[in-house]
């Protein structure tokens, strides 16, 4: 068996994002990680190969020449095999779903296993998409996985609690964070990565229109500070909330 | 704009956030059919058809969609979308994992999660966990959009609009349901509906805080919430995580017990009208997201905080 796991570089989580004076994102001088949701992605899909259920790992993304140092790390941790799709240009899902699902047909993978979220755009919408392109069934949001039969039974969060789903294969899988704790690559495994195969594919080779279908007319940062009055004891804490007039 | 929303029931009850994005659909156009597919759901498509701003309600009443799984409901809306210019869902985990797969089958851009509508083709969405708003515009005559529903007023009553029946689609199966879980305590508020919530984080759990916390909401009628940290450690359920990857809520007041203030927990709360924060770090960051701050002991604060608003329930 062989899976796919898509792989997004993004600003690191424990940083607040900022604007430029042009009001762009500021990216320059940041920290930037494996987007967290893929990174358990990828954990989930080497434990399945280090048990033997599957063959090959292959971390594939759509980005800049930055994207192979993410790679890099992937391989790692323990992908076997790397794809970048280069591309300067910033891509909406859709665009994004569509180059995965041609390296699907062409590395023709029995399960791809995605974050379900990336947390720069917050979209959740490439794993559905993806999923839809390739005919194949999904589980979204999974926090559990198991096998049974050659089947998955897919554990997904939902809103008022968790249902289970069986998936036959081929599948798309997009991952929450408690499914698994992404380990660490050693200083060994990230030399012995550099030796694995990373291939870098140019977007224009695939000929499919990326053309933004959607114009992103503004950002602004929001102000989520409050700047907390502390209250010296719990009778003051009591009288603060009733003067928000919320209890009575 | 012809709006086909996606409603959000259990078989037996449309779900709240099913109004919140019926006024959302509202301001983009109209008219707005409601799809209502399930099984045994007519009186889903009953409740639903009473809905202000809806038009017409579609009833899919067949055993695919008992379930309401991705792959059945994509497929009916994608069958019926000839009529329509925008796809509509509530942001539930399942309008989540049905509309991109409208959007790809249909080819067309989604707008996810969106929390206000400027304009027909013009929407507000946050990213980057909340601290960025982004507006965007779409380019093409047709498109596919999730709406928080914390940030819409839900749509009141209105004479019954008519229901159509439509009829149920051969689907192939692909995912099949096993069984679900969903733990709801007795007289326990519904979270994205509570006007307060009494949330507690991992620093909450030593010592059963966490029961100390559950006692509390439910002495003030307040709704229970989680950081991911505290559902994480098996505190609460995961049902009751809020934040960048779990719930969005706008409650009047919000209590966060032994909260650290992660920014992707804060994401979450940040349309709370009043937070009240109770950590014994004065150097936690949730101080700095708070309203009314308290540094103290959740096992030692919160008995006290008990006595003192007893008999205190949400201004109704």
């Amino acid at each position: 068996m062989k899976i796919l796991v898509p792989i997004k570089r993004v600003l690191d989580h424990n940083v607040p994002a900022r604007l430029t004076p042009r009001g762009t994102v500021q990216t320059d001088g940041c920290n930037h990680e494996i987007n967290p949701f893929d990174a358990v992605a990828l954990e989930a899909a080497v434990r399945i190969r280090e048990r033997g259920l599957a063959r090959e790992v292959v971390a594939v993304s759509v980005g800049t020449d930055e994207f192979v140092s993410s790679l890099r790390t992937a391989l790692a941790v323990g992908a076997d095999r790397g794809i970048l799709v280069r591309t300067e240009a910033p891509l909406e899902p859709l665009a994004v779903a569509k180059i995965f699902h041609r390296l699907c047909l062409a590395e023709m993978p029995d399960l791809v296993i995605a974050g379900k979220q990336a947390i720069d755009d917050d979209a959740a919408q490439v794993g559905p998409m993806l999923a839809m392109l390739l005919g194949w069934a999904q589980a979204t949001n999974v926090s559990h996985l198991e096998w049974v039969d050659g089947q998955i039974d897919a554990m997904c969060e939902v809103d008022r609690g968790t249902r289970r789903l069986r998936l036959s294969l081929p599948a798309v899988v997009t991952v929450d964070l408690r499914l698994n704790e992404p380990r660490y690559a050693s200083l060994p495994n990230v030399m012995r990565a550099k030796k694995k195969p990373l291939e870098i594919k140019s977007l224009t080779d695939f000929g499919i229109d990326v053309s933004p279908k959607t114009e992103q007319i503004a950002l602004r940062e929001i102000d989520i500070c409050r700047r907390a009055t502390l209250v010296p004891d719990v009778d003051a804490f009591a009288a603060a909330l009733l003067a928000t007039g919320s209890l009575r | 704009m012809r709006v086909l929303l996606l409603a959000e029931h259990d078989n037996k009850r449309l779900g709240a956030e099913t109004r919140n994005a019926a006024a959302a659909a509202r301001l983009i156009g109209g008219p707005v059919h409601l799809l209502v597919a399930g099984l045994g759901c007519a009186a889903v498509a009953a409740e639903a058809a009473g809905v202000a701003g809806i038009d017409r309600v579609l009833l899919a009443d067949d055993a695919n969609y008992a379930h309401q799984l991705a792959e059945p409901l994509a497929k009916l809306i994608v069958a019926q979308s000839g009529g329509y210019d925008v796809f509509l869902a509530p942001a539930t985990a399942c309008g989540k994992s049905v509309m991109p797969r409208v959007a790809a089958a249909l080819d067309i851009p989604q707008i996810s999660e969106a929390v206000g509508v400027l304009a027909p083709d013009r929407f507000e969405r946050p990213i980057y966990a909340g601290s960025i708003m982004q507006t965007v515009r779409v380019s093409t005559p047709r498109f596919a959009a999730t709406m928080r529903p914390a940030a819409f007023a839900p749509a009141g009553a209105q004479p019954a609009a008519p229901v159509q029946n439509l009829l149920p689609l051969e689907c192939p199966p692909s995912a099949c349901f096993i069984d679900e879980h969903i733990p709801r305590a007795a007289g326990a508020q519904e979270l994205t509906r509570a006007k307060i919530v009494v949330a507690g984080g991992r620093g909450a759990g030593a010592g059963g805080g966490f029961d100390a916390i559950r006692r509390f909401a439910f002495s003030i009628g307040a709704a229970i919430g989680a950081s991911r940290a505290a559902v994480d450690a098996g505190l609460a359920g995961n049902d009751c995580q809020v934040g960048q990857s779990g719930k969005t809520i706008a409650p009047e007041l919000y209590i966060a017990c032994g909260i650290s203030g992660a920014i992707q927990h804060i994401s979450g709360i940040q349309q709370a009208k009043i937070i009240a924060a109770i950590n014994k770090d004065p150097e936690a960051p949730i101080f700095r997201y708070a309203d009314i701050g308290l540094v103290a002991d959740i096992a030692e604060a919160l008995p006290r905080l008990e006595r003192l608003l007893a008999g205190k329930k949400p201004r109704a």
